[in-house]
């Protein structure tokens, strides 16, 4: 079977099929999500500073028996809720979007430039990180987007960047008993993960030239200066053969010239090719579905409007239909739209509630929202996400939740249709109207492979 | 270009579509790797080891502390005139008396410094050194065991729990599961579902072992679990079950240790569930507690100086627990370093004398007789195993 273009863009490119939206039945309808997705949501920088601030505050008065355990509990309480408010806001944008390539290319990105929140301050740190240096740059090119990714606080704190000084540096001449110095975490990770990938011809001197090169960034809550010149190592560095930096330059903008350098390089077109093709397309991806999308991206210099759209209008998209297993986050997002529940009724949630229905079950099916295990971000392989306890948890959620959020459950010949269109297989067709009660049936469509796969 | 992972992951698939039922139907007949069993209890969040095992015998530890660790006048219980078991312990004291509980003392992994959580259990669980290139730093150093062992099937190691336990992750197939998954179909439901997954291997051979691990369940009495200790009880039973069958290593993480206010109440709370897991772990395995070691490690020790906040912050050594019928028990091992002044580490932290991953290694040399050379090469690379503690029977 040949999926029609509306199927292949609501299931493959989005976030599945919707009671309350059409399918977009054309590339200028998927490309406007895209327009619609750049629009930054409401968590900045500044916010999750001052967050950071207040429960350091109240730990502090709490200490000094300035304010009561409950005044602490408070506080402590409700920067939890705006962590599972991240949550729920991700939730939203995609549940609304009448088309979900935008949000899942939000999606994807932040998950090409992974960060881990370990706190609640950090989980609003890492809404705003995608707030400012994801979605603005979904249009634009990709240069500008890492550049972002790479000085913004929470890629900083989390790859250690903040840490890292120039061993030469008149801050760390002053400061000898401190042993301050270098830190590689960044410097690394930008070549390895971001931009070149681990097969690239660059070497471990490259790696150490541009950590080099990265000292002088920082963050620090209450001082909004992310650049110190004082803590930069003096001298110019050289990445891949070119020089960087040295007397009379400005850091800041040496550290863009070599993100541009980079997020041009043919061995970055090639790296990122395959990883949009791997997650849109298939496990094992289709070769002109990457060699096409390198070319986009060696042609335009990286510009991501058009890599997007030969990614979108792709033929090789219907050849590998259903070879993907969508992740939990994708799974609960399709499940929700497809049952119909929209993004208002996942604001107006309970923060108990957000645990019951989505923050718990992300956690069973293997996927806690903003943990991934490491800086190369979430598997993409299908065999690491339908395992025995995950597929039960995906299960479990098909029989408890519907029931839950919708009432009454939709007959389940008709949920067919409106969750998997006109793409159900024929095994599933026939297992349904066989279901004991609607809650099973229901149950079955939400579990079945073609539910489960994209 | 295909990467070597995706093609491990593509053979582990096309083995399992070899056999409706991979593993269970040769279960019964399969020959295991002997009879001897390792439990890794990974302790998420630093457990104080100076409060768990307190050495009220060093003349230093008052000074350091005052409402902390204050030993046998605290209530706590004295083991051999140095050291004190923690009273929130109090349950496991039958197990020293028999000789199966032990502690490793002053023990840290290589990592240093950043005393980052993360990080910390990272290394716990890669059991590498921090100067590897992070690619090395992938996979857990009980599945590289694993991958060691003749006769190791997917049913020999089992990870437990909701999360992904890097110790356990790897080249070596291992089993998961998580207590609290639940494969809970009415008759109907589950024909149906086989019907739907029928033609899509992944599908159906995750269906059929969810199904073979949930219906084998010992579900009233994990059902049952109830109070502060039931996760712990739930993935201790879990992790049982699968011991007395063909399962020879089991890991699962205990969460909650990190106490930089209120210690008491916090480190009492996650001593009561480690001392019911190890509990659990002894009633549910019977006659193969004989056979059985359970390692229960953290990330780090905590400062050796209460802080402001009746509580202690991160730090470097600590203590690790190891219980068992297999373990030479009521001794607690290891060089004690001493805390009085110049004692310290960075005059902040208890100073590590021995490295955690040597009595790791002297466990698994003595359990599946595992080559020094394999283990100081491979499975913890750049250990120096040093002398053998003999902590094992």
């Amino acid at each position: 079977m040949t999926p029609d273009f509306p199927s292949i863009a609501a299931l493959r490119l989005g976030y599945g099929f919707a009671p309350h939206a059409a399918a977009p039945g054309d590339l200028a309808a998927v490309m406007a999500s895209v327009t619609e997705a750049a629009r930054p949501d409401q968590w900045t920088t500044q916010a999750a500073a001052d967050a950071q601030i207040q429960l350091a505050e109240s730990r502090k008065a709490l200490n000094a028996k300035e304010i009561a355990q409950e005044d602490y509990r408070r506080v402590a309480q409700g920067l939890n809720a705006r962590r599972l408010e991240v949550l729920q806001r991700r939730v939203a944008r995609a549940l609304d979007a009448p088309c979900g390539f935008g949000e899942r290319l939000v999606q994807f990105w932040s998950d090409h430039f992974t960060t881990v929140a370990q706190n609640p301050p950090q989980y609003l740190m890492a809404g705003a990180f995608v707030d400012e240096a994801i979605r603005p740059h979904l249009n634009g090119r990709f240069g500008d987007m890492l550049f972002a990714s790479s000085t913004h606080p929470m890629m900083l704190v989390y790859l250690n960047q903040n840490t890292s000084f120039g061993p030469n540096s008149r801050y760390v001449k002053a400061r000898p008993e401190k042993r301050l110095g270098l830190n590689e975490n960044l410097g690394r990770e930008i070549l390895e993960l971001h931009t070149l990938g681990v097969g690239a011809e660059y070497t471990q001197t490259d790696v150490r030239e541009l950590a080099e090169l990265l000292t002088g960034l920082s963050f620090n809550i209450r001082d909004p200066q992310r650049f110190r010149v004082q803590a930069a190592e003096p001298g110019a560095d050289t990445v891949l053969g070119t020089s960087y930096g040295g007397p009379g330059t400005d850091g800041m903008a040496e550290i863009a010239r070599v993100m541009g350098d980079l997020a041009v390089h043919p061995a970055t077109a090639s790296h990122i090719a395959r990883k949009l093709a791997q997650h849109f397309a298939a496990d094992d991806p289709p070769p002109a579905l990457v060699e096409d999308l390198a070319a986009t991206w060696r042609g335009t210099g990286g510009d991501l409007a058009q890599v997007h759209a030969v990614l979108a209008a792709h033929p090789a998209l219907a050849a590998t239909f259903r070879q993907k297993a969508r992740q939990p986050f994708d799974f609960l997002i399709a499940a929700l739209r497809s049952l119909g529940v929209t993004g208002e009724q996942v604001l107006a949630m309970e923060p108990s509630r957000v645990n019951q229905v989505m923050w718990g079950p992300l956690t069973l099916m293997g996927q806690t929202f903003g943990r991934a295990r490491g800086p190369d971000g979430w598997p993409e392989l299908a065999a690491d996400w339908i395992t025995p306890q995950t597929l039960s948890a995906r299960i479990a959620w098909a029989l408890r939740q519907p029931e839950r959020l919708v009432d009454p459950l939709p007959d389940p010949r008709d949920f067919l249709v409106t969750a998997l269109g006109g793409t159900a297989s024929e095994a599933l067709a026939t297992a349904v109207p066989r279901a004991e009660s609607v809650r099973e049936g229901v149950a079955i469509v939400l579990a079945s492979t073609d539910f489960n796969r994209r | 270009m295909i990467t070597r992972r995706f093609l491990l992951k593509s053979a582990t698939l096309a083995a399992c579509s070899a056999a409706a039922h991979p593993w269970l139907s040769t279960m019964t007949f399969a020959s295991v790797p002997g009879d001897n069993r390792l439990v890794v209890i990974v302790l998420r969040g630093a457990m104080d080891g100076m409060d768990a095992v307190q050495p009220y015998g060093d003349k230093g530890l008052r000074a350091l502390r005052t409402g902390l660790s204050v030993g046998p006048q605290g209530g706590a219980h004295d083991l051999d005139g140095f050291f004190a078991l923690h009273q929130d312990l109090g349950d496991l004291l039958p197990l020293w008396q028999a000789g199966e509980l032990a502690f490793a003392h002053a023990i840290a992994t290589p990592y240093r410094d950043k005393r980052s959580h993360f990080d910390g259990q990272d290394l716990l669980e890669a059991g590498t050194g921090n100067d590897l290139p992070i690619d090395q730093q992938k996979g857990g150093w009980l599945n590289r065991l694993l991958q060691d062992m003749p006769n190791a099937r997917a049913e020999t190691a089992y990870s437990v729990g909701t999360e992904e336990m890097l110790i356990l992750s790897g080249k070596a197939h291992a089993l998961s599961w998580a207590p609290d998954a639940r494969l809970s179909l009415s008759p109907q439901a589950r024909l149906l579902l086989t019907d739907v997954y029928h033609d899509d291997a992944l599908f159906r051979e995750a269906a059929a072992d969810a199904e073979a691990i949930g219906g084998s369940l010992p579900e009233d009495r994990m059902m049952g679990a109830k109070g502060p200790s039931a996760d712990a009880v739930k993935l201790a039973t879990f992790a049982a079950s699968r011991l007395n069958g063909d399962t020879r290593i089991a890991a699962f993480s205990l969460a909650g240790w990190d106490s930089h206010a209120r210690q008491q109440q916090v480190i009492g709370r996650s001593l009561g569930q480690l001392s019911a897991a190890i509990l659990t772990l002894r009633e549910a395995l019977g006659a193969n507690w004989a056979r059985t070691t359970v390692l229960a490690m953290t990330e780090f020790g905590r400062t050796a100086r209460e802080n402001g906040s009746a509580g202690t912050d991160h730090g470097t050594g600590g203590a690790m627990l190891m219980a068992g019928g297999a373990v030479r028990g009521g001794t607690v091992y290891g060089d004690w370093p001493g805390l009085a002044e110049g004692q310290l580490y960075q005059d902040r932290d208890l100073m590590p004398t021995r490295d955690v991953r040597a009595y790791a290694g002297w466990a698994m040399r003595g359990l599946f007789g595992t080559e020094a050379g394999h283990i100081e090469g491979t499975i913890f690379p750049g250990l120096d195993l040093g002398p053998d503690p003999g902590i094992l029977r």
